[in-house]
């Protein structure tokens, strides 16, 4: 497959590999965040650690909107499905998410909710369309990359004249994520995270483009690598990052230069702006309340926002307390370091949302990598 | 299966199969019933234990271990490329019994239907089963026909069981895997699962991807022939390799290291796997097998394998070795090293 | 973040919509956010929507690169760079 396979090539990672070796210093250290949950799933797909000195720490970030979307949020989705005339539309990776009190929507489901899975936000439409008795709710989560899809999705409800079709948005993003990682403790009473430099995301950058990770390089000091998908583009990256670093540099550096721009995909950009709007403030799992970091429908399309057609108050809940997701998804602890990781939590029976989301650090960890905590 | 009497019947009353509809006298044991076994079953399957019309079979049976196995299937769609649930049955009992090295021999058939069934449908699954039989050497000998309310069955349920004997001095079981065994693979992962799969999320093909369902007991029955000291032998089928390989090392009490680059998968079905957010190794397969073997005994079992049109890409993927934590490890196609895990619940495509 | 695959646009099926392929599977998707989509062009396909045209003059800059990347004459390269760069 074209654009795939020459990025997944072994003789390339072994040179890759060797160049990096050659090239990280050994008086330090490299802690690399890599942001994106796909990456931190390819890293431990392809057991991409195991081609890095021990001196490369990579610490997984944030960027699993799965992950992120605070319980109380998710409950009230399964409120909204357990609704009599509801029909709730969702991707698949929010399914088996557990919520509040044992509740998921797939346990919903088997209630009796009406809850489709759906690929593509246009399946969403043609379910109101071919349901015009029902309410179909679209379920919207996602960073830049899902929200230009939802957004057309509501312009072609608008075209189309739906009555019956609302979208209840949990869309985030990138940027907010990635200061509120790097913001002093002091402001955000977390403790410190010591992070060099950032493997930035492939397709939130196809979308929003190079340009907004500037700040951060400038502001604080770190260096960016945007980096595509596959095992090649992540250890050039790694490469790149370690250079800037060894250099003095704190630079953005496109290594996804086959998809990525400076200023990225104007339409899709363009789409959201026509339709969203930011909210004052969000709560996000692990990273607290956030300023201007999530997205909500404009007034124009209030007709299309399931959260002033529905009336669900939030109801912010703690999770699990022996759960660290909160901890995980800020990179200040690892997976292993969570006492209920492979015992209690397991994909199987999954207790926080980086255990059940194939993007979550704890997911990945578990089904490709805990073989390397059973040989310490 | 009672044999009713051929005189009381009037020629007029032929089922209708072109248009005709399963309904609830076909289960209810009377004529409807017979009508049913008369004119689609038995000719479809077409053998000396069928043609007697009793409830059950009687043949003799040689000396040696006696194998018997069973399975059901509840298949959506049941036509699909490379097959329907009828040659499914045939072929994943079949298997299932060949895979102790036994050779299968008689298969009884069970069938629940749902009311309204097409008997159009009805009829071209039981010849698609008579031919799966046929092809592999075997006969369904004794049957059953029960029809359900609409609505109580996803249009129809098969089961199938078989007999066969093992040959002597042949001990082919889960738990016989030793560090140092080679592992050999017979051909493609993910092509059956891929198949329903793609075909369910709505996906075309320029290239249609066909399932592998087929019987593997001749392909087995020359792999016994040239050595008896066969550890495992498996076929990979729901949970794909995966789970065979996991439930083996749970067994046997040990570890195995695969190769990635060594396991062949076809293009289109990487690429719908790609599409679908699947692991070609967690995919059903029915016409793949895998073999345990002292390692001393691999080329020459591949070269058996290979002159087989079944075992024509068979291939050497990996060792079994100690492993107290029975991981199954596999090293990935850039060099680093991941596990291979039976998988968590259902597979949702991965989207976000 | 998010799971997103290069495939190859084989026709376009309407004014915002396409027939593409990845390694021979078929899909239609939505290409209402690229800038004149034509058959041939490779694109990044994201929940059903092709979100940008992947450059292939970059695609092969990236692959040049990585084909330097190891070899003798970057390494030759740097230490002769370095050692023009060194205080006297």
């Amino acid at each position: 497959m074209k654009h795939l396979d020459e990025y997944r090539d072994a003789e390339m990672a072994r040179r890759l590999a060797a160049a990096i070796a050659r090239e990280a210093r050994t008086d330090r250290r490299y802690r690399l965040m890599e942001f994106c949950g796909g990456h931190t799933h390819a890293i431990f797909r392809y057991g991409i650690e195991d081609l890095l000195p021990s001196n490369i720490e990579m610490v997984h970030g944030p960027g699993c909107p799965v992950c992120v979307l605070p319980t109380g949020r998710l409950d009230m989705a399964i409120r909204l499905a357990r609704r009599e005339d509801v029909i709730l539309a969702s991707y698949g990776d929010m399914l088996r998410v557990p919520g509040s009190k044992g509740q998921s929507l797939l346990k919903a489901k088997a209630d009796g909710a009406d809850i489709r899975m759906v690929y593509s936000t246009l399946d969403a439409v043609k379910l109101a369309e071919a349901n015009p008795g029902r309410e179909v709710i679209f379920f919207a989560i996602g960073f830049e990359t899902t929200t230009p899809p939802t957004a057309l999705a509501i312009e072609a409800a608008a075209r189309k004249g739906l009555t019956n079709f609302t979208v209840f948005c949990n869309h985030v993003l990138t940027p907010s994520a990635i200061a509120a990682i790097l913001e002093a403790p002091a402001i955000r009473e977390l403790e410190a995270v010591e992070i060099d430099g950032f493997l930035g995301p492939a397709h939130v950058s196809v979308v929003i483009g190079s340009q907004p990770y500037e700040f951060f390089a400038e502001e604080y000091r770190k260096p960016v690598a945007i980096s595509g998908f596959e095992p090649i583009d992540i250890m050039q990256s790694i490469l790149m990052l370690v250079r800037q670093l060894n250099e003095g540099r704190a630079e953005v550096e496109n290594q996804y230069i086959r998809a990525v721009t400076r200023d990225g995909n104007l339409r899709a950009k363009e789409a959201v702006s026509r339709v969203f709007e930011l909210r004052r403030d969000f709560e996000w799992r692990g990273l607290g309340h956030i300023p201007y970091s999530a997205l909500r429908l404009k007034d124009e399309f209030a007709a299309f926002d399931a959260e002033r057609r529905f009336d669900e108050p939030y109801i912010p809940t703690e999770g699990i307390k022996a759960c660290e997701c909160p901890a995980i998804l800020r990179g200040a602890k690892k997976p292993t370091d969570c006492r209920l990781f492979g015992r209690a939590c397991t994909p199987e029976t999954p207790l926080g949302s980086c255990m059940v989301s194939s993007e979550g650090a704890c997911a990945a960890y578990y089904t490709y990598g805990r073989m390397r905590e059973a040989a310490q | 299966m009672n044999v009713a009497s051929r005189s009381a019947r009037p020629a007029s009353r032929r089922l209708d199969l072109a248009a005709g509809r399963v309904d609830l006298t076909h289960g209810a044991g009377g004529r409807a019933m017979q009508q049913l076994i008369e004119e689609i079953f038995r000719p479809a399957l077409d053998n000396p234990f069928l043609a007697r019309g009793d409830d059950q079979a009687a043949f003799d049976v040689s000396a040696g271990r006696m194998v018997m196995s069973t399975d059901s299937f509840v298949v959506s769609p049941l036509f699909f490329p490379g097959g329907d649930i009828g040659s499914l049955a045939v072929h994943g009992t079949v298997n299932d019994v060949a895979m102790s090295g036994a050779r299968p021999l008689y298969l009884s058939a069970g069938f629940v239907i749902e009311e309204g069934f097409p008997l159009a449908e009805l009829a071209r699954i039981a010849r698609s089963m008579g031919e799966a039989a046929r092809a592999a050497g075997v006969a369904v000998v004794t049957g059953d026909t029960k029809v359900v309310e609409r609505g109580k069955a996803d249009r129809l349920f098969v089961n199938t069981a078989g007999i066969g004997v093992v040959p002597a001095g042949v001990e082919i079981s889960g738990d016989r895997a030793r560090p140092g065994d080679a592992i050999l693979l017979s051909g493609s992962m993910g092509d059956h699962g891929v198949a329903i799969m793609a075909h369910r999320a709505g996906l075309e093909f320029e290239t249609t991807i066909v399932s592998d369902s087929a019987a593997l007991n001749g392909l087995v029955a020359d792999m016994v022939a040239v050595m008896t000291d066969i550890h495992v032998l498996r076929d990979p089928t729901r949970g794909g390799l995966a789970a065979t390989f996991n439930e083996i090392c749970h067994q046997s009490n040990v570890g195995m290291r695969l190769d990635e680059a060594a396991i062949p998968v076809k293009p289109e079905v990487l690429g719908a796997c790609e599409l679908l957010g699947l692991d070609p190794l967690n995919v059903a397969n029915e016409g793949k097998l895998i073999a345990i073997v002292p390692a001393e005994d691999a080329a020459r079992l591949l070269a058996v394998m290979r002159a087989h049109p079944l075992g024509r890409d068979a291939t050497v993927i990996g060792e079994v070795v100690a492993d107290p934590a029975r991981f199954v490890r596999m090293a990935t196609r850039i060099g680093g090293e991941r596990i291979v895990d039976w998988l968590a619940g259902e597979q949702l495509p991965r989207i976000c | 973040m998010c799971h997103a695959l290069p495939v190859k646009i084989i026709a376009l099926t309407g004014p915002d919509t396409a027939k593409v392929s990845l390694g021979g599977i078929v899909k239609e998707v939505s290409v209402a956010l690229i800038d004149d989509p034509r058959p041939g062009d490779y694109v990044v396909l994201h929940v059903g929507y092709a979100l940008a045209k992947i450059d292939e003059a970059e695609a092969e800059r990236t692959l040049a690169l990585l084909a330097a990347e190891g070899s003798d004459a970057i390494s030759e390269f740097s230490a002769a760079a370095e050692a023009a760069e060194a205080p006297p």
